[in-house]
């Protein structure tokens, strides 16, 4: 009996907080949703956060913007949302589900992912039409997936990808494991990645501004601390982490 | 247990019960969930969707042509590990049947490494004839060979088993030669665990996903096979999913029922 029990609580006791093996009061975890290609940059937000925050744990459940929005929807606990693009968030908006409007936060832009050392001389959007290049791109539900479609509309290209992936990441590893060729993937996924793929810059005027927005999600318990790690990101310190990683920053006010 | 009233269940057997009813409830209750929650009113408009037919079509015709090179290469391999005896057999076997068990995106990791653009057999394959599995519907058919051929083996090879051997061996001492005992004694005997072999072998190539979508990729109408669609179309126009869902269902509960006495009866 006393197996039983114990066992329910263990399945059961998803309180949301986080003892310390040395008796200090346990930490308040903070859910946040993030688009596949903050990965890298989000870790080490997460890392300053919680210098900041010494009582607040933050976990992530990274994935494509358009999964994370679909599981926020079907009611999954999230704290808070970021996405790669506002369509998506726009999604969860119109659910009722956030607590407050959402924060742009970030900039990005596309660029080519080639192999390392660029061995089949791809140098523009214009290549990605060559027959005999293996390209793939995000799926078109996919914020990049989406960019991308707008993209290559805008100039013309006729591109036929051999695959289109369920993330901007997995889009990126197949041209790192060496099955595609080239990949359209952010200036960001090229940054976190750079030793094992060369990124060709796609021109200004040709490319996308991707806008990420940060919201927190209504319902939660966490609100507070959600505000906080937004209000976070925003503020010098994530400006200054995004801007390592790759990402574009928020022109400043009254540019 | 003669003379017991079948209303009468004492104490202990009272949890029996409870337990076995949660358990059914746990396995119920997701397809009473989709039957009701699936869009019923859109279904004629859902039915016209084109990436729904090219899903379609290409599950149907990579699961038989999997179906085929399964059978193919299954029986023959099957009726080694029946019939023969030699050091190693054992652990071949075990080998063989590995695929089963294995998560299949594990499975679709080793395909890459296999036969990825630069893997084992892939990369000299590249630079000798230009062919490339990944990313094409022969990767999809080969995903599906890899996951689904050892149902068929291990279903028919325990056929083979049950299947007396004297039979063959009067008919060859009657004058036939192998290739008839084969096709005239063996086939018959082990027709039924061909038959289950053969079904349980097409459901799992049809409802092949991890090691699809990690070797093969995503592509309407060349990859995207119809659990891929399902995939992805949760996120587009979730009610295609729904619908994709109840077919696949459908196709699930027909295999069952074809399958019924032979594959739920033990042994």
């Amino acid at each position: 009996m006393k197996v039983w029990l114990a066992s329910l609580l263990l399945l059961g006791g998803c309180s949301g907080q986080v003892a310390a093996s040395d008796g200090t009061p346990p930490r308040e975890e903070l859910v946040v949703f993030a688009a596949a290609s903050l990965t890298e940059a989000f870790a080490d937000i997460a890392t300053g956060f919680e210098l900041a925050n010494p009582d607040t744990k933050i976990i992530f459940n990274s994935a494509g913007s358009q999964q994370l929005a679909g599981q926020i929807i079907a009611g999954a606990p999230a704290d808070v949302f970021a996405s790669a693009d506002t369509r998506q968030m726009d999604n969860v908006a119109e659910q009722g589900l956030l607590a407050a409007a959402p924060v742009p936060f970030a900039q990005n832009e596309l660029a080519i992912a080639v192999e390392r050392g660029n061995p089949l001389d791809i140098n523009g959007l214009e290549d990605l039409a060559r027959p005999d290049l293996a390209v793939v791109l995000a799926a078109d539900e996919v914020p990049a997936g989406r960019y991308t479609n707008e993209m290559l509309a805008a100039k013309g290209i006729p591109v036929a990808p051999v695959s289109r992936e369920p993330s901007v990441r997995a889009a990126l590893s197949r041209v790192v494991l060496g099955e595609a060729d080239a990949g359209v993937v952010y200036r960001s996924d090229i940054s976190a990645n750079s030793g094992d793929v060369t990124g060709v810059a796609i021109p200004a005027e040709d490319n996308i501004i991707a806008t990420y927005p940060a919201a927190v999600i209504a319902g939660g318990n966490h609100s507070e601390a959600g505000q906080l790690f937004v209000a976070y990101l925003v503020g010098t310190n994530g400006q200054a982490t995004l801007l390592d990683h790759g990402f574009g920053v928020l022109p400043s006010e009254g540019s | 247990m003669s003379g017991q009233s079948p209303r009468a269940i004492p104490g202990g057997l009272r949890w029996v019960t409870v337990l076995g009813a949660l358990g059914l409830v746990v396995l119920i209750l997701p397809l009473f969930g989709l039957l009701l929650k699936a869009p019923w009113p859109r279904l004629a408009t859902l039915l016209a969707a084109p990436d729904l037919h090219a899903a379609f079509r290409l599950s149907l015709v990579t699961s038989a042509l999997a179906l085929a090179i399964a059978t193919l290469l299954g029986v023959p391999l099957a009726w080694v590990f029946a019939r023969r005896s030699f050091p190693g057999l054992g652990v071949l076997r075990a080998l063989a049947v590995l695929p089963m068990v294995l998560p299949p995106v594990v499975g679709g990791v080793a395909l890459l490494l296999a036969f990825g653009r630069r893997g084992l057999v892939g990369a000299p394959l590249e630079s000798l004839t230009g062919l490339t599995l990944p990313f094409s519907t022969g990767g999809v058919v080969l995903a599906q060979v890899f996951v689904a051929m050892p149902f068929l083996v291990v279903t028919v090879e325990s056929g083979l088993r049950q299947a007396d051997p004297r039979f063959e061996d009067v008919a060859a001492t009657l004058g036939a030669d192998r290739w008839t005992v084969f096709r005239r004694v063996t086939l018959p005997l082990i027709a039924p665990s061909l038959g289950a072999g053969m079904a349980l072998c097409w459901a799992r190539a049809l409802g092949e996903f991890g090691a699809t979508i990690t070797f093969a990729g995503n592509l309407a109408g060349r990859t995207q096979t119809m659990p891929l669609a399902v995939y992805l179309q949760l996120e587009t126009d979730p009610d295609v999913a729904y619908l994709l869902s109840l077919i696949l269902l459908a196709i699930s509960v027909m295999v069952l029922l074809a399958l019924r006495g032979r594959f739920l009866r033990s042994g």
